[in-house]
């Protein structure tokens, strides 16, 4: 049926509260944000409202006292750094948490709850402690370097902590989980069936994986992916605790520019930078997937 | 098949040796032992629960018998994995691969064999001949209906020419005029690819109408092997007197047995003498008596009773009466071939009869 142009659309107005909210928490706070980049920073901190595309220009030219640009790839490498790292911490998840939620999704059902609570279990802990501890793990001392001293495997080796190997570590540890739930999630979906049908038409383990598993989850897999890129592009506490001062990330050299730095619209256009990769990342995903069930639709 | 193949013993296809699968502290199937032919239609009846899905399944390669073995045309299968058994599957749910399309679903198994693509093309689309759905080669599974699924799931399962095929419940999810149609696809596929189909149903009418040879499964174990017609007109007890058909039991008490006939007198009061299965002369027995052979009214019977209409059942092709008789309610069925006009009314008074040779004794 056809609704109606003459009556309003009473549905709309049901929807108005969470519009509000939507307005007031996300648009609003994200226009602020936008304005901000585009004023000129104040002599002590804060933003006067004077436009200016100098925040941007920051992000990869120095101007020098003439005032002519010279190509600063300082920030770039922050940017270039956030999004290999993410990706590698993706790449590191996906492969762990397969087999992980494989596991899991084959057990009894009270295993089965038993291990995703555990799964869960780090989340009940505040992040900055669990981070924290990474610290005393990797650091000068630390349980690893202690260990492998003891058993004489290396008589001196260089700090494991700050750096982009221990900013990994984190990253990893601290996502983790948000891949193995939608992974497990899409496995347990999975119909044994199908997974009897493969070995039944002689597929061995290895092509009932490949042609069957595989394709099968992953819905999950890609679900599992954005919740981990995503919040591993903002990271703040992994870079900070664990990556030092000098090697920064997105989310904590942000968060420098609000702070130490009193550099706000320098720090807002690299939120604005961030957010738009994220969505890049997004749309792209959307693409993809709407072009793969255009596919299976077509087909 | 030639006539010379067809004069010699028929080979076997299955041969189950003492095959028996416990789970747990739950014996789901007692040893049991028989043998399957090629070129036939096998049929595993039974209740849920009997063990006849479990008995597929170990066929299948899926659960490993707990004791026994099975041997595949002659070698021992025992410890082979799945996907190295020449059998094929065809699922209760279909299993269809739904990121495939019917094509690749076809080929799948033809794939996986090694078969090259000019080859496995040839066999996909003869197999779409087959199952008349060469017009949904590219679809996918969850554009098809349930009857189309079904085809499908056969010729996936029949396309790399297994040694046997198992059917798991293939019907069960299908609508009654449906599988009506399926039925007679079934016998006609069967007959036109010889291969030997083992058919697990709990549907006897089904399994009546469709096999060669029935193996009635219940508590774990085989209750009745036979012919259909062995199954319905001689069972061997009451569970599979029960099971297949319907039927009226009757007490009786066993007075003389002799060679293949027992005496009995019944709870209706008359004595006779008919064929029997574990009878012994001075216990207890069933008479079982199928509602389409007694008369109504008795015509020039040999054993007659008096009785009661209690309830009438009009099912279209067939009328059911409850009759009361001495004591005891016969279920009566009479074809409707006339019209209307013969039926009896309840109440009415009435005479049924039968011969001793539609009777079976049973042993308690």
């Amino acid at each position: 049926m056809k609704p109606s142009a003459r009556k309003p659309n009473w549905n709309v107005l049901g929807l108005l509260p969470a519009h509000l909210i939507m307005v007031l928490t996300l648009i609003i706070p994200i226009g602020i944000i936008i304005v901000v980049s585009f004023s000129t920073r104040g002599p002590y901190g804060g933003f006067e409202y004077v436009f200016t595309t100098a925040p941007y220009k920051q992000l990869l030219f120095n101007e020098g006292w003439t005032g002519e640009l010279e190509f600063n790839p300082q920030y770039l490498i922050v940017v270039a750094r956030t999004l290999v790292l993410s990706a590698v911490t993706t790449s590191i998840c996906l492969l762990l948490s397969f087999p992980v939620a494989y596991f899991i999704a084959l057990r009894r059902p009270t295993i089965k709850v038993l291990l995703i609570y555990l799964v869960t279990l780090p989340f009940w802990v505040s992040m900055i402690v669990r981070v924290y501890s990474w610290i005393i793990i990797l650091g000068k001392d630390g349980v690893i370097e202690k260990t492998l001293r003891g058993v004489g495997l290396v008589d001196n080796m260089g700090s494991l902590l700050f750096g982009n190997t221990a900013m990994l570590v984190g990253l990893v540890y601290s996502y983790i989980p948000l891949m193995i739930l939608p992974i497990f999630a899409s496995i347990e979906k999975l119909d044994p069936a199908l997974i009897e049908a493969s070995h039944d038409l002689y597929g061995n383990r290895l092509i009932t994986l490949r042609r069957v598993i595989l394709p099968l989850t992953r819905p999950g897999m890609i679900a599992g992916a954005i919740l981990v890129f995503v919040p591993s592009l903002g990271a703040v506490l992994e870079p900070t605790l664990l990556g030092g001062g000098k090697t920064m990330m997105m989310g904590n050299l942000i968060q420098l520019q609000f702070g130490g730095a009193r550099n706000w619209p320098l720090g807002a256009a690299i939120a604005i930078v961030l957010m738009a990769a994220v969505m890049i990342f997004l749309v792209f995903q959307g693409l993809r997937s709407m072009r793969i069930e255009g596919l299976e639709r077509a087909s | 098949m030639n006539d010379e193949a067809g004069l010699r013993a028929p080979r076997k296809a299955v041969e189950i040796k003492g095959v028996s699968k416990v789970f747990g502290t739950y014996q789901a199937l007692k040893p049991v032992s028989f043998d399957i032919y090629d070129n036939e239609f096998f049929t595993l009846l039974g209740p849920s629960g009997c063990g006849k899905t479990t008995l597929l399944r170990m066929i299948a390669g899926f659960e490993q018998p707990t004791t026994g073995q099975i041997f595949l045309h002659g070698s021992n299968i025992q410890g082979l994995p799945p996907h190295k058994r020449r059998v094929n599957t065809v699922f209760q749910s279909y299993a269809l691969f739904p990121h495939m399309s019917v094509e690749q679903n076809i080929g799948f198994g033809l794939e996986n064999l090694g078969w090259s693509k000019d080859r496995r093309d040839a066999r996909v689309a003869d197999m779409l001949r087959l199952v008349h759905m060469e017009a949904f080669a590219g679809r996918k599974p969850q554009q098809l209906s349930g009857g189309q699924r079904q085809r499908v799931a056969l010729a996936r399962a029949l396309a790399p020419e297994p040694e046997v095929l198992l059917l798991d419940e293939p019907l069960s999810a299908l609508d009654l005029k449906l599988r009506q149609a399926m039925r007679d696809e079934l016998r006609i596929l069967q007959r036109k690819t010889g291969i030997t189909f083992v058919f697990v149903t709990h549907d006897q009418e089904e399994a009546l109408d469709l096999s060669d040879r029935i193996c009635v499964l219940g508590d774990g174990e085989i209750q009745q092997l036979g012919t259909p017609a062995a199954i319905y007109e001689e069972p061997s007890n009451r569970f599979v007197a029960d099971f297949i058909g319907e039927t009226n039991f009757l007490d009786a008490e066993v007075i003389a047995v002799n060679g293949e006939q027992a005496t009995v007198t019944t709870q209706l009061g008359m004595t006779l003498t008919a064929s029997h299965k574990k009878a012994v002369a001075g216990q207890k027995a069933f008479m079982s008596i199928r509602p389409e052979k007694i008369s109504l009214p008795a015509q020039a019977n040999p054993i007659a009773v008096d009785g009661t209409i209690m309830g009438t059942n009009y099912l279209g092709g067939y009328t059911y009466y409850l009759v009361e008789t001495g004591g005891t309610t016969l279920r009566i069925s009479k074809r409707n071939s006339v019209s209307r006009g013969q039926m009896f009314e309840i109440g009415q008074s009435v005479k049924v009869g039968f011969a001793a040779e539609s009777v079976r004794i049973l042993g308690a």
